[in-house]
């Protein structure tokens, strides 16, 4: 199981803050993408968007990052601190 | 070389964080600092900007990025404390304070370090207006002042 979470406006347009997804081998963060992309259309609207960065295990990553299982994937806007 | 990186909703105090970088430490001969403040919007009134982050991993990627600085500069002390929550024009947002030998490193380092805070430390900020409320958007000055380090 990974555990995925949103944050920001991202969280805002899905209306949750967290998901579980089955893990499987193989995986990575550009397939558990597409996976998340099939619930729904607002999911798939708001998660198509170039501009969304990804964290595996808390720190930034890539589309091709691999997933091992019970690893936390994080999906979010560009930020904007400072 | 030492840091401290905190990320809270509470006020921070300058002159105690300036105390604490260069107390017992007689090889530090420069401090520079830089303090972000909530700034009011030039369209409408701002009635306040909250800020949310990514607990655990915002904290992780300001170490990472400290440690990038004190690979290039030669630093004695690093602080960072970003606030979190619902603030109002005119309050402290955001403090970098470096301490080194000399004044180069420190004036570098404390620039590079907010500058890599702004692109890559989980943090992000919504403007809330009397009747509506938009998120911030990355500015591409950002980015680009990021990428030229």
């Amino acid at each position: 199981m990974i555990k995925v979470r949103f944050f920001a406006s991202l969280k805002e347009d899905l209306g949750t803050t967290q998901c579980n997804i089955d893990w499987q081998e193989g995986m990575t963060v550009a397939m558990l993408l597409d996976r998340l992309q099939t619930t729904s259309e607002t999911w798939r609207d708001a998660l198509s968007n170039p501009n969304l960065l990804v964290a595996v295990a808390q720190q930034h990553a890539a589309p091709d990052t691999l997933l091992s299982d019970h690893i936390e994937v994080a999906f979010f806007p560009p930020v904007t601190g400072g | 070389m030492d840091y401290s990186v905190a990320v809270g909703e509470s006020d921070f105090d300058v002159n105690a964080m300036l105390s604490d970088l260069h107390k017992d430490a007689p090889q530090i001969g420069a401090v520079a600092s830089f303090l972000g403040v909530v700034r009011a919007t030039p369209d409408q009134p701002l009635q306040a900007l909250y800020i949310e982050h990514y607990p655990g991993m915002t904290e992780a990627e300001i170490v990472r990025i400290i440690e990038q600085a004190q690979q290039r500069w030669s630093l004695n002390y690093v602080q960072v404390y970003h606030r979190v929550g619902t603030l109002g024009v005119g309050e402290r947002i955001v403090w970098v304070a470096v301490s080194a030998a000399h004044r180069g490193d420190a004036f570098q380092a404390c620039e590079f370090v907010m500058d890599y805070l702004k692109t890559r430390a989980t943090f992000w900020k919504k403007e809330i207006f009397s009747d509506s409320q938009r998120w911030v958007e990355q500015r591409d000055s950002d980015v680009q002042k990021m990428q030229s380090w």
